[in-house]
């Protein structure tokens, strides 16, 4: 029986298995950031440790930098410059590539990595942030860790982890106009819980996910976390390889073809074996936007806030209290929900094909009056490319705020937020309470029904408004 | 050296919720230094303290409540600790005097989180958790819940649980280890690993 794409890549990077079911794994590449990996450095420095590869260690300023324009290491975030400062001065003192607050490849951990080519095929790559299964989109072993772990893979290349079991989930059929990998991954969370995944290394397959861009894949395996996956990923395929070609940190010459060949072997066998598999049906799927405080609270844009019936008592419990604090009642319809704000970023859904989806829709319209929208690209190489097809130009005509790139308000740090109550709709990650704000209440979606619904006020089915 | 975790006796904290993310155990705003330290303070501050009241007490929080003050345990519902890889939710429960989380399942980042902290995370059923509960809640300052991590083994509401946990985290906590100095007493592998590889995937290099 052969292996899947997992099994294959785990086995390659086995230093030494155990019988408890753990193995230490070599990690091959590190990524950092100013929240997590400022604290992972300056422990090791007090513990008289220092990084094995720095060479292999990248960090970006992403999590506390501010967004405005003409951004310095003052941040809204109180005391937001000292995570800044002692970032910098860890990360030179260490030996490691920092990309920094005036980098031009500056950016969202999980935007840069890619972009620059430093995640690849085959490599095993952790990072102190959940969202690290993005890149395995990339056919990467790539998941994320806390500090404590951070600093042991600093220091001795490797982690000692529990071996995941193995999740094929196959997406059938093709996305209908309007419909994206957000709305895959958010229907696929709904419908089998934010818990569905739980100690799983998932593997997304199928027509839809081959359809996709690899800025879709990484949307898909984003979220893989919200699914409690270990992590999510992807075969690389032709596209994998033509995104990679050219990349900073991708091979040249020789190595390419080298390296090429090897990504080509990277795929499940067709008689591997995996422990659980899930189908879900793209050709009926609609735009998803979420209702509640967990992105598993996901429904059809045409649907209403589901009833509690038939649920267990805890379930049923934690939907009351969701609904409690979003402010909306069981029946009640999503589409035509009066919003207070619309928000484009975050690691999900920052990158190029996003900004260009969310612009088709907005573009020679206006956001609703008295409504606040704000892009923030993913990384500064996004934004110079957005600007560079006037974007921008755009964004900002429809009444969008256009900022330099980081997590911005994906989570509220203490320093800029959205409003006490408000309602926004987001193309990030997560609805948790206060998670944007003081009690802001959130509704996930992708780009194109963020813009739709910035330009009408309220949750809007982007179809309205696409172009037949 | 972590602190080592063998017998337990203590009050538990009832918060029967399920998806308990790690942003509701400490919000971000919260984390305000580049430390493990200090972040007790924030411990579940959106639901300790009253909104917009700087640090007024929610009196109909657990943790406000007579009867769980110096709760050392956290009885939880499925996916607790789900969300962001923030260590600091780990350090704010530390800190406040949690020993142990007991629920129905975990997010992976939060669990190693814990056991690299001397916490223990304690599954158990949903049923199991929601009868200790119930007797706990009856009179929590008396009904303290007992864990004896070597023998896998809870004791409250009148019975024995029985509970699974991977070898490698029951022997870190146990014995307080450092995972960091343990891993390399493994450097002659992790070497000659590194050197194959740089042979192997010389791109990468």
């Amino acid at each position: 029986m052969g292996l899947t794409l997992f099994e294959k890549l785990w086995s390659e990077h086995v230093v030494e298995a155990y019988d408890d079911g753990t193995d230490l794994v070599y990690i091959d590449r590190i990524f950092l950031h100013e929240r997590t990996g400022s604290i992972a450095l300056a422990s090791l420095e007090a513990q008289g440790r220092t990084v094995f590869c720095p060479e292999q260690v990248f960090c970006s300023m992403d999590h506390i930098v501010d967004t405005y324009p003409d951004r310095t290491d003052e941040t809204t975030m109180p005391s937001g410059k000292e995570f800044i400062l002692a970032t910098r001065r860890h990360s030179h003192a260490a030996g490691i590539t920092l990309f920094d607050l005036n980098d031009p490849r500056q950016g969202i951990v999980h935007v840069v990595s890619p972009e620059q080519g430093i995640v690849q095929p085959g490599v095993s790559l952790v990072c102190p942030d959940s969202h690290t299964c993005t890149q395995g989109a990339m056919g990467a072993l790539a998941w994320g860790i806390g500090s404590s772990e951070a600093e042991h893979a600093l220091v001795t290349k490797t982690l000692r982890v529990l071996r995941p079991k193995t999740m094929r989930v196959r997406f059938d059929g093709r996305l209908a106009p309007g419909v994206t990998a957000k709305d895959m991954i958010l229907h696929l969370i709904s419908t089998h819980g934010a818990n569905g995944a739980r100690g799983c290394a998932v593997e997304f397959t199928g027509q839809a996910v081959a359809e996709l861009d690899m800025e879709g894949r990484m949307t898909l395996c984003n979220m893989a976390v919200e699914f409690s996956a270990f992590t999510g990923l992807i075969a690389p395929d032709e596209k994998t390889i033509a995104f990679l070609r050219g990349r900073p940190y991708a091979p040249a010459g020789a190595l390419w073809q080298q390296a090429a060949d090897y990504w080509r072997t990277l795929r499940s066998s067709p008689d591997a074996r995996y422990d659980r598999e899930l189908v879900i049906d793209c050709a009926s799927l609609e735009p998803q936007v979420t209702w509640g405080t967990s992105p598993q609270h996901a429904v059809g844009i045409s649907a209403c806030v589901p009833a509690a019936d038939g649920l267990d008592a805890a379930t049923a419990e934690s939907q009351r209290q969701a609904c409690a604090y979003i402010g909306l009642a069981p029946g009640q319809a999503l589409a035509g929900l009066p919003i207070d704000a619309a928000f484009i970023g975050s690691c999900t859904n920052s990158r190029i094909s996003d900004l260009r989806q969310a612009a088709a829709v907005l573009r020679g319209r206006q956001v609703a009056k008295g409504l606040r929208a704000i892009c923030v690209p993913g990384s500064m190489q996004v934004k110079a490319q957005a600007e560079a097809e006037g974007l921008d130009q755009i964004f900002t005509a429809a009444g969008f705020e256009w900022r330099a790139s980081g997590c911005s308000m994906c989570f509220f740090a203490g320093g800029e937020h959205f409003g006490y109550r408000e309602r926004v709709i987001s193309t990030t990650n997560r609805n948790f309470e206060s998670r944007q704000g003081p009690e802001t209440r959130t509704h996930l979606a992708s780009p194109v029904t963020v813009a739709a619904s910035a330009v009408r006020g309220c949750i809007t089915d982007p179809r309205e408004l696409l172009q037949p | 050296m972590m602190d080592k975790f063998t017998r337990h006796e203590g009050v538990a904290a009832v918060l029967l919720r399920s998806n308990v993310d790690t942003d509701a155990i400490i919000p971000s705003r919260e984390m305000k230094r580049v430390s493990k330290e200090g972040l007790g303070e924030g411990l579940f501050a959106g639901w300790r303290y009253l909104a917009g009241a700087g640090r007024q007490k929610n009196p109909g929080f657990v943790l406000n409540q007579d009867g769980y003050q110096g709760a050392s345990i956290l009885l939880s519902g499925p996916n607790f600790g789900c969300g962001s890889s923030r260590e600091h939710a780990v350090w704010a429960l530390k800190e406040f005097g949690f020993r142990a989380v007991i629920a129905p399942g975990f997010g992976a980042i939060f669990a190693s989180n814990c056991v690299r902290n001397g916490i223990l995370p304690l599954v158990l059923a949903a049923g199991q958790v929601a009868k200790i509960a119930e007797w706990v809640a009856a009179d929590p300052a008396r009904n303290r819940v007992v864990i004896d991590l070597p023998a896998q083994q809870v004791e409250a509401a009148g019975q024995v649980y029985s509970f699974d946990i991977e070898p490698g985290a029951r022997q870190m906590l146990v014995e307080g280890l450092d995972s960091v100095a343990l891993t390399q007493t493994r450097w002659d592998l992790i070497q000659a690993f590194h050197e194959r590889r740089r042979l192997s995937r010389p791109w990468l290099y």
